[in-house]
């Protein structure tokens, strides 16, 4: 039974021009189990994913593929769906105007005898579908109203409609909450148990230890090792050492705390939405000190973000009142601009959305919040803007070869490096860190702390906001808890433990929802 | 939890990476070549349809007279270019520059022809009143925040009414001489020459004297900021070449008629825009706004202001372009300036700007201006049909778009 494999990738090497993305990787997967593939970004994941569902045709990579027993030449992804291997990928690829049934059913449309489409059908099916999956929608509701973690599971569901074999998952649970997290898990131990098997891409490495059967650990376009995870050495230490080649004996690097003056106060901070009628935060006050971290610890919905971008020039929400202090004095910001000179940094949790202009190079990116410490009277200076960001390329570590290459084409953690780079030229007070470490692999996480550390040592105050639990306690030395808009706790970090946060971040939540 | 010290990086490895990774960007001969082939496709294509024309009309594309009229001729949509390729940078469009043209110069020919004003008034009013419309537009598509296609597209058929009201459906002709000599003027003969205008032959050596010493101080500086730069033979290549077609065109004009007064409008207007775009806060603004609007909002640009001057500046360019033609057309028309937006978007996006927004350069707007004039010039000069000209056209609008794209894609495939 152990050696029925569903799939045998072999010696499969892609190259791009100048990079060999993969090189002779060995990949094997057995019926019925889940397979987690971990690596750094750049390791050869998602490439090795693309060759499999086809996305990299046959004859643009040198190997095998054998499914099922049989080798298989695919041409494009309806060939591989068409055999029942379906990608989810980490950005979901739903249409938000169109109903849950009809994204389900896209491509593949559900006809009745006339030959048009029979939506009544379309829709029992659906419904069928998500009881399967566990979410409790109705089928015409418009993917758009639904949560990161429902569109997910609506993802899910249109694999299940292709009568999917190997459903292949690309950081699933990278967007979702702990809740939507844990869903999520069962879900695709249920689909196991009912014979599916699942290769799942991810960074979060107890995801892996608690679901996967077996786990491959890709560096550098090559296969490190496959794990299997009865194995009594099968811990997350292995895996760490395998992805980076060395011993990461810790994730959170060490550092001294000496707090200072206060920097950042928030005073009676209450936000409308900009639409709806209602407070996204309520009433929340707190400091922030120089030489500290301080967390913000809260569920999707909470209000986290609303709170930091309110804060930061009022670029979030309408109706915003309370009192806002930076260094002890008051300050009345009324755009980012203001804020910015106030002394305030964000940064925001997509940077690829809000944070980076991707198609320019990293020399721009780095001066964009703070042209004007590099132009006389409106004049740019080039080769100091160069300098300046030559300098932050080699002070974070930003691994391109000049400070011309394009953005978009860094690796994630090398994109936050910018992001963080951009915010550091600005010289700000006090860094509000938005999910700073989001999609980012475990290397560049621990330079991303690194960071951290170097700035409040410096004196400068870090407001840090994190769904990682862990990381906010490894990171900070004091945490908020906000739930639904309110802050229902302040803890120092000697005293908190996940659970304690938690039962925080979840207070209130039924009696305000 | 445990708390260790940091993993030590290896910093000699970085370096030497990266010094590798500067070295082949100079010396490594198929790169550049490769590299360049795709950022300066434009300009192949360029020489490739002059030397084309060349051919096919025996030489005579090339005379002197000629170039004199190529440059007469698209002056005003080149001008107009300028200012479009800003306002497509920033992701917007403009629909309603012809028809701002055709207003601006029947202000002016009201005030010079019908009221008797001196020529100069008519320059101001014109001037005015392209700004006045560029307030209006940026009003609202930054403070209201109308899409520019909208905004524009109702700007299209309110200044064509404006026009018609103005002028009263009628032509207004002729402008007075000095009026006249904006457009079809020339320097000639300031300090002599034989057969030939030494004046037109001067500023030449000293347009190709100031870029030399430009392209060499921007080299120093960037050495000594440790830049990667050119391999000095190639650097002093690239400066003969230049030199080389810049006198080439100014021995040519020097043989026609001199220097006409639109080209050093022109050569100012594109030296100044270029910087504008390049080297200033503001420039770099209406990039960092048209390649993520969200992204510059919250870097503290102020986006609405930016929006707000670049159709003030697409307003104050319309009536420099309005001048120019109310002057060679020597008269306003109801009609001016009809389509004159699509040759400014068209030489926009040839020359290399971005559907999205985010991308493009003056100069590369006006090549791609150029290669439009060059096309026309030279169809008309082998008396290809209106029709089949259009069609042309619209063909090499596309291919110029699809290389780009091709590009891009090809770009991003090779990560």
């Amino acid at each position: 039974m152990d050696d029925d494999y569903i799939l045998e990738m072999r010696d499969i090497t892609k190259t791009f021009p100048g990079v060999k993305a993969l090189s002779d990787v060995n990949f094997a997967v057995r019926r019925g189990e889940i397979h987690a593939i971990c690596g750094e970004n750049g390791a050869g994941k998602s490439t090795l994913m693309k060759v499999l569902s086809g996305v990299y045709p046959t004859g643009s990579y040198d190997g095998e593929i054998i499914y099922d027993g049989q080798p298989v030449r695919f041409s494009g992804i309806r060939d591989s769906e068409h055999v029942g291997i379906v990608i989810i990928h980490q950005e979901l690829a739903l249409v938000p105007y169109l109903s849950i049934a009809e994204n389900i059913y896209l491509g593949n449309e559900v006809r009745g005898r006339s030959g048009l489409i029979d939506w009544n059908k379309a829709n029992a099916k659906s419904a069928r579908l998500l009881a399967q999956v566990g979410l409790d929608e109705n089928p015409v509701t418009p993917v758009g109203e639904l949560g990161v973690g429902k569109q997910q599971l609506v993802e899910i569901a249109k694999a299940l409609s292709k009568d999917v074999r190997l459903l292949i998952l690309d950081e699933p649970t990278a967007a979702l909450n702990d809740n939507d997290s844990a869903h999520l898990l069962n879900l695709l131990r249920t689909l196991r148990d009912g014979g599916i098997t699942c290769i799942m891409i991810s960074h979060k490495l107890n995801e892996i230890i608690s679901i996967a059967d077996r786990t491959t650990v890709i560096r550098d376009g090559q296969t490190v090792e496959t794990i299997d995870m009865r194995d009594a050495d099968a811990t997350q230490d292995r895996i760490i050492r395998g992805m980076v080649g060395r011993s990461i004996e810790s994730f959170y690097p060490d550092r001294e705390s000496h707090p200072g003056e206060e920097i950042l106060r928030v005073e009676d901070w209450t936000v409308w939405h900009p639409v709806q009628d209602r407070k996204v935060v309520d009433g929340a006050n707190l400091t922030v000190r120089a030489g500290e971290v301080v967390g913000i610890a809260g569920l999707m919905g909470a209000g986290r973000t609303e709170l930091a971008m309110s804060v930061f020039g009022r670029s979030y929400g309408r109706n915003i009142s309370g009192r806002l202090f930076v260094s002890g004095k008051e300050v009345r910001t009324r755009n980012v601009a203001e804020a910015i000179d106030a002394g305030i940094a964000y940064a925001t949790e997509d940077r690829k959305k809000y944070g980076l202009n991707l198609i320019q190079d990293i020399r721009t990116n780095v001066s964009a919040a703070a042209l004007d410490k590099l132009a006389q009277r409106g004049w740019v200076n080039g080769n100091e803007e160069i300098k300046v960001a030559e300098g932050y390329r080699s002070d974070m570590n930003i691994k391109a070869p000049t400070v011309m290459s394009i953005v978009g084409k860094l690796s994630g953690g090398n994109q936050q490096k910018v992001v963080l780079s951009k915010w550091l030229y600005t010289d700000p007070e006090v860094l509000i860190l938005d999910e700073p470490t989001r999609g980012i692999d475990v290397g560049a996480k621990y330079e991303i702390y690194v960071i951290i550390n170097k700035l409040v040592a410096a004196g400068k105050a870090v407001l840090v906001i994190s769904s990682e639990l862990p990381e906010l306690l490894g990171i900070c030395d004091r945490i908020y808890t906000l739930s639904a808009g309110r802050i229902t706790g302040e803890v120092p970090v000697h005293e908190a433990t996940q659970e304690s946060l938690m039962a925080l971040m979840t207070k209130e939540r039924e009696l305000v929802g | 939890m445990t708390r260790t010290a940091p993993p030590p990086a290896d910093p000699t490895k970085e370096q030497a990476t990266t010094s590798a990774a500067l070295h082949a960007g100079t010396s490594d001969i198929r790169s550049l070549i490769t590299r360049n082939l795709r950022q300066s496709g434009i300009y192949i294509a360029f020489v490739a349809i002059i030397a084309l024309f060349a051919i096919l009309t025996d030489g005579v594309s090339l005379s002197p007279i000629n170039i004199t009229n190529i440059v007469l001729q698209y002056s005003y949509i080149l001008v107009l270019a300028i200012g479009m390729v800003i306002v497509i940078i920033g992701g917007h469009i403009d629909l309603s520059v012809g028809s701002v043209v055709a207003l601006t110069g029947a202000i002016s020919a009201v005030l010079v022809i019908q009221r008797g004003f001196p020529w100069w008034a008519g320059i101001v009013a014109a001037l005015a009143v392209g700004i006045a419309v560029g307030v209006w537009q940026g009003f609202w598509v930054a403070y209201v925040g109308i899409p520019a296609f909208i905004v524009t597209l109702a700007g299209m058929l309110l200044f064509r009414g404006l026009t018609l009201r103005v002028l009263d459906n009628i032509s207004l002709s002729p402008f007075p001489a000095e009026y006249q000599f904006i457009a079809s003027g020339f320097l000639n003969g300031l300090i002599g020459g034989q057969g030939f205008d030494a004046f037109t032959l001067l500023i030449g050596a000293v347009g190709v004297a100031g870029y030399a010493v430009s392209t060499f101080r921007t080299r120093t500086a960037r050495i000594t900021y440790h830049q990667p730069v050119e391999s000095f033979p190639l650097f002093v290549a690239r400066i003969v070449l230049v030199g080389a077609v810049v006198m080439y065109f100014a021995w040519q004009l020097a043989h026609a008629r001199g220097l006409p007064i639109v080209l050093i409008i022109l050569a100012v207007l594109v030296l100044a825009y270029g910087l504008l775009t390049k080297r200033t806060v503001f420039g770099r603004q209406v990039y960092a706004i048209g390649g993520n609007l969200s992204a510059a909002m919250l870097s503290g640009v102020k986006v609405r202001a930016v929006n707000f001057w670049i159709f003030v500046n697409m307003g104050l360019l319309s009536g420099v372009a309005g001048v120019i033609f109310s002057s060679r057309s020597n008269g306003a028309q109801p009609a001016a300036g009809n389509m004159f937006e699509l040759d400014a978007i068209a030489a926009a996006f040839i020359g290399g700007a971005a559907v999205t927004g985010g991308v493009g350069t003056v100069v590369g707007a006006m090549v791609g201006g150029l290669i439009m004039a060059v096309m026309s010039n030279g169809m008309q000069l082998m008396g290809i049909d209106q029709s089949i000209q259009s069609v042309v056209k619209c063909l090499v609008l596309l291919l110029a778009v699809a290389f780009d794209v091709y590009n891009k894609r090809r770009a991003n495939a090779s990560r």
